[in-house]
């Protein structure tokens, strides 16, 4: 017995790596219990104040409930943190990380997924993942990679476009009539520069628009197949970039600084990744109360957002805690409220309570916001494979021009 | 010659190593990954593949280009301004005025500037909306490249505002050592006009004083990152911001491209200081050549005007800029052509102010730290330079410069990594020796010359009437310098407060200050937010300052004899 | 009683091999020895090594005697050799009381009433909250004695003392110093080019670079 012990705490020592000092995730009691008085550095980005606020309010509630100390480290890039898991696996620090909680998806999930960066599975343990919609929303795949529970999902995005009706009027039904409304409007659209996740995405967005079979696209990109299915995508850039604001020889950085531009009356058009963020803008004052959203008729991309834990987090409980209480009919209630965050609920609607269903069907969507009905199909998102291949491309053909 | 007091010889190898150890260690962790060594990432080979992989980058040349033209065209610039500024006004109560002016200006930190200058710059910005649509006829703005052009004029402009100030307070420092309204009465009585005669006789001997803070503003300007975000271009940025993308990507093998991209950028500043060197033998020799003319200056008026004009052009540039950033923290929808908003609302200050206290105090905490640790250094240098007749050579004025010589880009992720590896990693001490790296130089310039020009004789006096080394520093020395000692600390506070890069790599991101949040808001460009946070920014970097003046001004209320020291 | 007094035995100092003067003397008690010559003679060098803060460019051979200790390699505070300047140097940061009570030893007792009985001697009586930039120049040069009295020196040093001073002053001040010096048996040094001063001070004078 005590012989056991010490090979087991020889074990340990010689393999930190090992997540056998954590609580089983199944054993909701012990993590909770566990989690009391951990403090939890959540590595989210910090550019928008509204996501920050509702991070916020999450850190005051997880302390109520649980006793859960959340921080909100306020990244630039939600890269940064990834490559901080990967400089502290360098230097061989496999405890007590710096990073407990990451709100990730898509390229970063993919990188640390593959190089064991992560602790896991986690995520169908939750006990909140009884209520999650698992069948309607695409919470068990990121960006085509499987989730297998190392990642937590706690908020659906899809592709809108914001507009500013005193300005452009009608909602453009594709990517064919965007471009020829820019040729006729030079100068009054731009998107984020890529490799920004958003610019990203309206590459995405216009080459699943404007080709006409997608499906290569939820394969891995190979250089057989690249440069095909990728010309269409091209030969809608070479047209667009020059009646581009500052005919593309500059580009915002990020997407809330399009509404920012948009609000200075620099552009008319911008792309959004959060169908509410409209309607949050305009009652925050960032965008002017004609602004409105639409979406393409073909529809547009969607994904969810996740929370993983890196492998070396000092406070894995607590992080599960916060992990589960993002997937509370509270907090998704909260977050799909306009007027706070605007994102959409991971929740499915049935499994709730009556009283948990009347929280949801009680909010205002907002005026700028459409209906789920509205919204129509979120298509799904290609390959990572395909995004990094684009981006690069795109960086030699126009973010390196001048 | 025997003396007492408590022993202070170790104090300046200790300051020699809080300033050195850092920069050499980071460099080595630099150096390493560049030349393909990163282990745990699986890249332990020497090679050159990194340089290759830089190289390749299609955007190399251009970046390269930009860091070199924008950071010698801004020091140029600046100094060129100073010098104007200086000839045309030295001793004049329009300097006087601009001085009072300008100096405050130094604690604005640089991304608060630049944000305040995006905005009245753009062509959405404060200065067309003045002409819009009335005079300009423009009811949506022009689609110009202004902020973030291709050339990096705008760069400039925002690096030239900031560096003025610091430019001219060194020359400042730098007239008192010589002699210079002396010098100037000769030349004028020899009948030189103003702007000549300062430039032939007085400005070789000030160029020599503040030659170090020229290659300081020249390597900053070259490798700024914050400044170079917000008002620099994109496609392709400068160097150092595309080296800061390459450490935050997820494939790692950016990292060793970074690695060697910073060894570049390190490169360029030497070369580009070197290229200076001789520019200041070329110049020097064109200068003699003039000088022998015996020309009196018939161009003068006109230079005098355009000193005198540029220097409130970039005072109001920052002091406009910061207004502007204030009103839009308090601004309801303000939208183009509208001079002011369509109101005004508490509601971002009542956001951002609950978040803003824990960041608020941590700032407070390591800028504290930081600076008072700096200060017990420099004062324990310069009285061990006293007790014991230590004098600095020009290498150890050099080491002073080195860390704000050496690019911040170039050491600080090698020290991360360090830092990892050797377990000392996490929270605020480590941040705080980081700080202290860029607050010493800071605190040493400042108090150095004050403390070194202090009677010596009181000393004298003191030890007379039977004071110690130690009394006579604590009860006589120490309180006649209280005001120098306090404007040091305000600096160093100021200098610490504005640290962004340190704090986010050394910290980890564990480590939040009103820098790093208005910084990582300054990517969502939500103006209101960078209003709240800038200006938290500002106030925290004043509030020494006022400090420095207040507490003297009350202390020695009484002390007429203490007024003007 | 050879002993009693300030003794200069074999001094020599130089400057970067280069000697600059010689001297070897003694004052007894109560006298003053004026040292006169040009400036840059080396004559407040001398001082500085009596008092114990050569600068390092200089050497000095020979040794410093008070009243028969060796004082030559003592830390200048510990040598209680007092020294007065042309400037009165008083401590700007601190009051007329301050600055009389920083020369009295930290033992003694009944500060208060020690620096208002000293305030009384020099005629300056209820001065001890004033601010020293408010006083003349004259009253200036009395609280600097004071302050230097009360400190208890064995020795007197003065150093270009009176120059700063108006004719009119300069007299009473000099009278002042040097009579309290005599009543106190104090062996005074003085290093002036003022004629008067050394006339004034009725000892012998000692002509440096004469040659």
């Amino acid at each position: 017995m005590k012989l056991s012990t010490i090979i087991a705490a020889l074990g340990l020592a010689a393999m930190p790596s090992l997540v056998l000092a954590d609580t089983d995730p199944a054993d909701w009691p012990a993590v909770t219990a566990a989690a009391k008085g951990q403090e939890v550095f959540w590595n989210a980005w910090g550019g928008s104040t509204t996501t920050n606020d509702f991070l916020a309010w999450v850190g005051q509630r997880v302390s109520e409930e649980y006793g859960v100390t959340l921080t909100h480290v306020k990244l630039t890039d939600t890269a940064d943190a990834v490559s901080r898991v990967l400089a502290e696996k360098a230097a061989g620090q496999d405890t007590g990380g710096a990073i407990d909680m990451i709100w990730i998806n898509g390229a970063n999930f993919a990188a640390m997924k593959e190089q064991d960066l992560l602790f896991g599975p986690f995520a169908e343990q939750l006990p909140n993942w009884a209520v999650v919609d698992v069948d309607g929303k695409t919470v068990q795949t990121d960006f085509t990679v499987p989730v297998e529970g190392y990642e937590s999902p706690w908020a659906m995005a899809q592709v809108v476009f914001i507009h500013d009706t005193a300005r452009l009027a009608d909602p453009l039904p594709s990517m064919n009539a965007l471009l020829e409304w820019s040729k006729s409007n030079p100068g009054r659209f731009t998107f984020p520069q890529p490799p920004d996740f958003l610019g990203s995405t309206f590459l995405k967005q216009a080459l699943i628009d404007l080709t006409d079979d997608a499906s290569p696209l939820q394969a891995p990109a190979t250089d057989e197949n690249y440069a095909s299915v990728t010309a269409p995508l091209w030969d809608f850039l070479e047209e667009l970039t020059p009646t581009l604001w500052r005919q593309g020889r500059a580009y915002p950085q990020t997407g809330p600084r399009q509404l920012q531009l948009i609000a200075d009356g620099e552009i008319d058009l911008a792309i959004s990744f959060s169908p509410g963020e409209a309607s949050t803008a305009i009652a925050n004052f960032q965008l002017p109360e004609t602004a409105r959203t639409f979406v393409l008729d073909k529809g547009t991309l969607g994904n969810a957002s996740f929370v993983a834990i890196p492998y070396n987090s000092s406070a894995t409980e607590g992080a599960m805690v916060v992990a589960n209480f993002l997937l509370s009919p509270e907090a998704q209630a909260r977050a799909q409220d306009p007027s706070i965050l605007g994102y959409g609920t991971v929740l499915n609607m049935d499994a709730l309570q009556d009283d948990q269903q009347a929280a949801f069907d009680a909010l205002d969507l907002g005026v700028a916001t459409l209906t789920p009905a509205q919204l129509g199909t979120a298509l799904p998102e290609p390959h990572p494979s395909w995004m990094t291949r684009i981006e690069a491309d795109w960086i030699i053909r126009y973010g390196v021009s001048e | 010659m025997l003396r007492g007091g408590v022993k202070l010889s170790w104090l300046p190898i200790l300051t020699v190593l809080a300033l050195l150890g850092p920069v050499l260690a980071g460099l080595a962790g630099t150096i390493a990954p560049a030349l393909g060594w990163l282990p745990g990432a699986g890249q332990a080979r020497l090679s050159l593949d990194a340089f290759h992989a830089l190289l390749d980058w299609p955007g190399f040349m251009d970046a390269a280009r930009l860091s070199v033209v924008t950071g010698i065209g801004a020091t140029v610039l600046s100094l060129a301004l100073v010098t104007l500024i200086c000839a045309g006004w030295a001793g004049t109560p329009a300097f006087r005025w601009l001085e009072k002016l300008l100096s405050p200006l130094l604690a604005v930190p640089h991304a608060a500037a630049a944000f305040g200058i995006a905005f009245l710059i753009a062509p959405s910005g404060w200065i067309v909306r003045a002409m819009s649509p009335w005079l300009t006829g423009w009811d949506q703005p022009p689609d110009l490249l202004i902020v973030q052009d291709p050339y990096g004029f705008a760069l400039m402009a925002g690096l030239v505002a900031k560096e003025v100030p610091f430019l001219l307070l060194m020359t400042l420092a730098a007239l008192g050592q010589a002699d210079a309204p002396r010098s100037l009465a000769v030349a004028r009585a020899l009948g030189y006009r103003r702007v000549s005669g300062w430039l032939k006789a007085v400005f070789p001997r000030v160029y020599a004083q503040i030659r170090l803070p020229v290659y300081v503003v020249l390597a900053y300007s070259m490798s700024v990152v914050d400044v170079a975000v917000i008002l620099g271009p994109n496609t392709p940025p400068t160097l150092s911001v595309q080296i800061t993308r390459w450490m935050s990507d997820p494939d790692l093998a950016f990292r060793l491209q970074a690695a060697a991209g910073a060894l570049v950028q390190l490169a360029l500043v030497l070369g580009a200081m070197a290229f200076w060197r001789l520019g200041e033998f070329a110049v020097g020799w064109l200068a003699r050549r003039w000088v022998r003319t015996g020309h009196r200056g018939a161009a003068d008026p006109l230079a005098q005007g355009v000193g005198l004009f540029a220097a409130v052009a970039a005072a109001s540039a920052i002091i406009l800029g910061l207004l502007g950033l204030a009103i839009w923290s308090f601004a309801g929808f303000w939208s183009f052509p509208n001079l002011l908003p369509d109101g005004f609302t508490m509601r971002s200050w009542d956001r951002h102010i609950p978040g803003m206290l824990a960041a608020m105090w941590e700032t407070f905490v390591l800028a504290a730290a930081a600076t008072s640790i700096a200060l017990v250094l420099v004062i324990g240098c310069l009285e061990a330079e006293h007790r014991y007749g230590f004098r600095p050579s020009n290498r150890a004025v050099w080491l002073l410069y080195l860390p704000l010589i050496v690019p911040q880009i170039a050491f600080l992720p090698g020290l991360q990594t360090l830092l990892l590896v050797s377990g000392a990693d996490m929270g605020r001490w480590p941040v705080v020796a980081a700080h202290l790296v860029f607050v010493l130089p800071y605190v040493f310039l400042s108090l150095a010359d004050p403390f070194r020009a202090w009677e010596p004789r009181f000393g004298t006096i003191g030890a007379a009437l039977g004071a110690g080394p130690d009394r006579v520093l604590w009860r006589i020395r120490l309180p006649m310098l209280i005001a120098p000692v306090l404007t040091a600390f305000a600096v160093g506070f100021a200098v610490s407060v504005g640290q962004y890069l340190p704090t986010l790599l050394v910290g980890g991101g564990r480590v939040v200050t009103l820098t790093t949040e208005a910084v990582a808001l300054a990517a969502g460009g939500d103006r209101r937010a960078i209003g709240v946070y800038g200006l938290a920014q500002t106030l925290a970097s004043f509030l020494p300052f006022a400090m420095a003046l207040l507490i003297p001004a009350l202390l020695w209320r009484n002390r007429m004899g203490m007024r003007d020291a | 009683m050879r002993d009693q007094g300030l003794t200069l035995s074999d001094i020599q100092i130089s400057k970067g091999g280069q000697p600059l003067l010689a001297l070897d003397t003694h004052v007894p008690p109560g006298e003053v020895l004026t040292v006169m010559g040009p400036s840059g003679i080396g004559k407040s060098t001398l001082l500085s090594m009596v008092i114990g803060t050569l600068p390092r460019a200089f050497k000095a051979t020979g040794r410093v005697l008070l009243d028969g200790r060796d004082i030559t390699n003592l830390r200048p505070e510990a040598r209680h050799v007092g020294i007065l300047f042309q400037d009165d140097l008083l401590f700007p940061h601190l009051s007329v009381g301050d600055n009389l009570a920083f020369g009295l030893a930290p033992g003694v007792k009944d500060r208060r009433a020690r620096i208002d009985a000293a305030l009384q001697e020099i005629g300056l009586e209820g001065f001890a909250a004033r601010d020293p930039a408010t006083l003349s120049g004259g009253q200036k040069a009395r609280v600097a004695l004071m302050r230097m009295l009360l400190s208890e020196p064995c020795a007197l040093l003065l150093d270009e003392p009176f120059s700063r001073l108006d004719t009119e002053r300069r007299g009473q001040v000099r009278r002042l110093v040097f009579d309290v010096a005599k009543r106190r048996g104090l062996p005074v040094l003085m290093v002036t080019h003022d004629a008067e001063d050394a006339k004034a001070a009725q000892g012998r004078v000692i002509q440096l670079g004469a040659a």
